[in-house]
């Protein structure tokens, strides 16, 4: 059998592999490129810039959970200029695709973030984490409500026409009336999950462990919880979903390409394994020979139509 | 100053060469691992990748306590704490695990006249530095007791270290807090360098600074990546946060805070 293909359409990006790294784990990728070849991914996401700089949250910003990472870092970042000058240069010639995760605290940070990023030299897609606390409205993040994700969502449409992707908080009553909501505000692909809102208390000091309290939780623990939120999304909207959420194996990657993800992305994993991409790559190749199974983009929601047929 | 890493990122496989258990508490581990041997300097860890058969688990960070270039191996020396640590404990001789290092900066050379203190395993990584150097110094080993010595006197020693053991119940050379056997030497010191508690430290890098002494202290702090990226590590300083596993573990005292919220 012909090596099948793994090339995926992510609304406009044309990715040659369907796995791609997160935005955050990775940072802005010069210290994971000396560790593995950055041509295994589909794309590289950086981490979310913001418009000026961001400290991040007080230490201690990690503790490890069954199967979990919690994480306060808090979106610590240079900025917008330094993130243009210092760092982008740094990922010309990564050998992948590069997509910017984009925060801010208000509609126009979003959109300001958005307009300095657009047509970038080395930019590829734009990625909008609207997980981040809206200032204006009490600190309740964006993608919790629909209108405030819709009024996000159109700002950065309006700056740029980049293939732009939107990230999804699971921290939400119905999954399915958000993605409806950036799918209509002009979304190009939605990336699900982001991190889960949660907590642990040091028993030894009788208080809560991180130093901003709550953090969010990522790694194989949350991956029921994100299939099903994909199965969700897939249901609701036409355009691509790039899933994600505790990924380590590549029976990991099929389940989210079956439950409706066009492709998938890869975060907590990378810290338990450094050579996690081409791992999956493999993985996935040879799930695809041994199923007999040509084009990835065929795998894409199986599971909603019934699976495979016969009775394997 | 504070030296800037070079560190080179290798992931790679380590055998294990040895492991000697000190007692119930304290366990010694020699790796065979080339590259890193040929490249760590005192104070720089490793991320060690410990096989665990149920659920995937996090790398856990370990100073460098000894390497022995010739044989290309590396030894670590931890206290069982968790479950990263009891797997540790567990592994025996030839088997194998993944590796990520040597990272991080390390201390700058001891001048003739240098004063390390190490709080409990604080040892490791000032062990490697003071068998780094011929020149005389003076290493303070402070635990809480004497069977808390993670590593025996005769282990340390060299011509031209002077050791002071110093445990805070008298059982074990100077009796009470290591803070002031080192205000005695601190005048006549060429600079100090310390590793243990973060109350140490602090007490440590306050000494210092009133003596006028130049002071380097290794931190401590969760880590995920171990490189860099993921900003998990932070630790305050005068110019925001920076990054324990490769702005650190080393720094001068001045540079961080210590104490308050961090
Ligand atoms: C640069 C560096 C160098 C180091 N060098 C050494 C060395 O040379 N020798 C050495 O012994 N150690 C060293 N350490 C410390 C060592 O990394 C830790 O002791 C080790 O990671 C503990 O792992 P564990 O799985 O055994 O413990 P863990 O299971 O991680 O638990 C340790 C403690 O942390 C707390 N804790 C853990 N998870 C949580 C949670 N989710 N919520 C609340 N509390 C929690 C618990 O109180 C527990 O007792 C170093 C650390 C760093 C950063
Ligand atoms: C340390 C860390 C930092 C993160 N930073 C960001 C970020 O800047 N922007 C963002 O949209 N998501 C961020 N995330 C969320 C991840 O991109 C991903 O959605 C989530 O962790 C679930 O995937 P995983 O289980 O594979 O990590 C971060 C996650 C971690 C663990
Ligand atoms: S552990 Fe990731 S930046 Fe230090």
């Amino acid at each position: 059998m012909e090596k099948p293909d793994l090339r995926v359409n992510l609304g406009g990006l044309v990715l040659e592999s369907p796995i791609l790294a997160a935005s955050g784990p990775f940072g802005y990728g010069h210290q994971y490129r000396k560790i593995f070849d950055f041509s295994q991914l589909g794309a590289f996401i950086v981490k979310g810039v913001s418009s000026e700089p961001w400290e991040g949250n007080p230490a201690p910003r990690l503790a490890e959970t069954a199967s979990g990472l919690l994480n306060s870092v808090g979106l610590q970042n240079p900025g917008l200029k330094s993130f243009l000058s210092s760092d982008l240069p740094l990922l010309r010639d990564c050998g992948t695709k590069v997509i910017v995760n984009i925060v801010g605290r208000t509609v126009e940070e979003y959109a300001a973030v958005a307009s300095g990023l657009d047509g970038a030299d080395g930019i590829d897609g734009l990625e909008v984490n609207i997980s981040c606390p809206n200032l204006k409205a009490g600190g309740m993040a964006f993608g919790t409500d629909p209108d405030a994700t819709s009024k996000v969502v159109g700002a950065v449409r309006k700056e740029t026409s980049m293939p732009l992707l939107v990230k999804l908080s699971p921290n939400v009553t119905d999954i399915k009336t958000i993605a409806l909501a950036a799918e209509d505000a002009g979304a190009d692909a939605l990336s699900l999950i982001n991190t889960l809102s949660g907590m642990t208390i040091d028993i030894d000091s009788g208080r809560p462990f991180l130093g901003n309290i709550f953090g969010g939780l990522s790694g194989p623990a949350i991956l029921p919880i994100a299939l099903k939120m994909v199965w969700q999304a897939s249901e609701a909207v036409r355009i691509p979903l790039l899933g994600m959420g505790g990924i380590t194996t590549s029976a990991d990657v099929v389940r989210f390409m079956l439950a409706g993800a066009g492709a998938v992305a890869v975060g907590t994993g990378i810290f338990y394994n450094p050579e996690i991409v081409s791992a999956l790559k493999e993985g996935l190749l040879e799930y695809m020979m041994k199923k007999k199974i040509y084009r990835v983009e065929d795998l894409r929601a199986l599971a909603h139509r019934g699976g495979f047929a016969g009775d394997n | 100053m504070k030296k800037e890493s070079e560190s080179v990122k290798h992931y790679s496989t380590a055998i294990v060469a040895a492991k000697q258990v000190v007692n119930d508490r304290y366990c010694k581990l020699a790796l065979e691992a080339t590259l890193v041997a040929a490249r760590a300097r005192p104070g720089q860890f490793v991320m060690l990748y410990l096989p665990s058969q149920y659920g995937p688990m996090l790398p856990r960070p370990f100073s460098i306590f000894a390497v022995e270039r010739d044989k290309g191996s590396i030894t670590l020396l931890f206290e069982t704490r968790g479950r990263g640590t009891a797997l540790a404990a567990g592994l025996d001789a030839g088997q194998d695990l993944k590796l990520l290092g040597p990272l991080g900066s390390y201390f700058p050379e001891p001048q003739p006249g240098a004063l390390l203190l190490a709080g409990g395993l604080g040892i490791a990584p000032l062990a490697f530095l003071a068998k780094s150097t011929t020149v005389p110094i003076t290493l303070v080993y402070a635990v809480q007791k004497a069977d808390h010595l993670a590593c025996q006197p005769e282990d340390l020693s060299r011509p031209g270290l002077k050791l002071l053991l110093a445990t805070e119940d008298g059982s074990a050379g100077f009796k009470g807090s290591a803070i002031n056997l080192l205000s005695n030497q601190l005048e006549q010191a060429s600079a100090l360098y310390s590793c243990g508690p973060r109350k140490m430290l602090s007490k440590a890098a306050s000494a210092a600074a009133k003596a006028g002494v130049q002071c380097f202290i290794s931190l401590e702090e969760r880590m995920a990546c171990g490189v860099g990226a993921c900003l998990g590590c932070a630790v305050k300083t005068g110019q925001g946060y920076k990054r324990v596993c490769s702005d650190g573990p080393v720094f001068q005292a001045g540079e961080v805070i210590l104490n308050g919220k961090t």
